[in-house]
């Protein structure tokens, strides 16, 4: 195990942690608003292409959440699953990877 | 009661399961809400089709669940980063409450809106 690496990623999970907090609670007020007449593509494609602003919020979200899921995914295999560094590192990079590529999809279809 | 069962017994342990519990619970859910999310592109069909399904009880009671599970890892997360960069307060319980309390409380306005 390599500490300065293990330093790198603590601290990467808790600036990515500071980023992604205001984030989520937009997120939690924008689904209870949004829920409340029903969920449509045309209501979703309304509200996201009503200002520039929302593409880029969800462009930053997205790749505050892959750090963030990676890392912590991670922590979780390495201290809670036979997996070593190795096998862990591995499946959390592809697990960025994954969030990255899906959340350019997704933020493109609905900017 | 043993030493591990009695440190285990505390309001903060269950806080760090349950961080890693709506943790891992997130990261198997993003990549499928980011699918679902693209199928918007174009006339957006396929996306109201999927949007039919979700309209299922059952369905609406995982959104629920997944709302509470989110705002839990916000709200436990910054009761996280108070105990390592904040100066210690004794109100340790206090504060996984108020995250319990604050995830509890979306939840319920999710589901209030989503009925």
């Amino acid at each position: 195990m390599s500490g300065r690496l293990e330093i790198w990623l603590f601290v990467f999970q808790r600036l990515s942690a500071i980023v992604l907090a205001p984030l989520v609670l937009v997120h939690l007020v924008t689904m209870i608003y949004a829920v409340q007449g029903g969920l449509s593509a045309a209501e979703i494609l309304n509200r996201t292409q009503s200002n520039a602003i929302w593409p880029v919020l969800y462009g930053i979200f997205i790749v505050a959440v892959a750090i963030h899921g990676a890392i912590g995914l991670r922590t979780i295999l390495r201290e809670m699953t036979p997996l070593q560094d190795k096998g862990s590192g591995v499946i959390a990079v592809l697990f960025c990877a994954l969030v990255l590529i899906l959340g350019y999809r997704a933020v493109g279809a609905i900017a | 009661m043993s030493v591990i069962a009695a440190h285990r017994n505390h309001p903060t342990y269950w806080a760090f399961l349950l961080h890693r519990i709506s943790g891992l619970a997130l990261v198997i859910f993003l990549p499928i809400h980011l699918y679902v999310l693209s199928m918007a592109v174009g006339d957006g069909a396929r996306l109201d089709a999927f949007l039919d399904w979700t309209q299922r009880p059952l369905v609406k009671l995982a959104e629920v669940v997944l709302v509470v599970l989110l705002a839990l890892h916000m709200a436990g997360g910054l009761r996280l980063l108070a105990v390592e960069f904040l100066p210690w307060r004794d109100s340790q319980k206090t504060l996984a409450a108020f995250a319990g309390a604050f995830a509890v409380g979306a939840g319920i306005l999710y589901f209030l809106n989503v009925v």
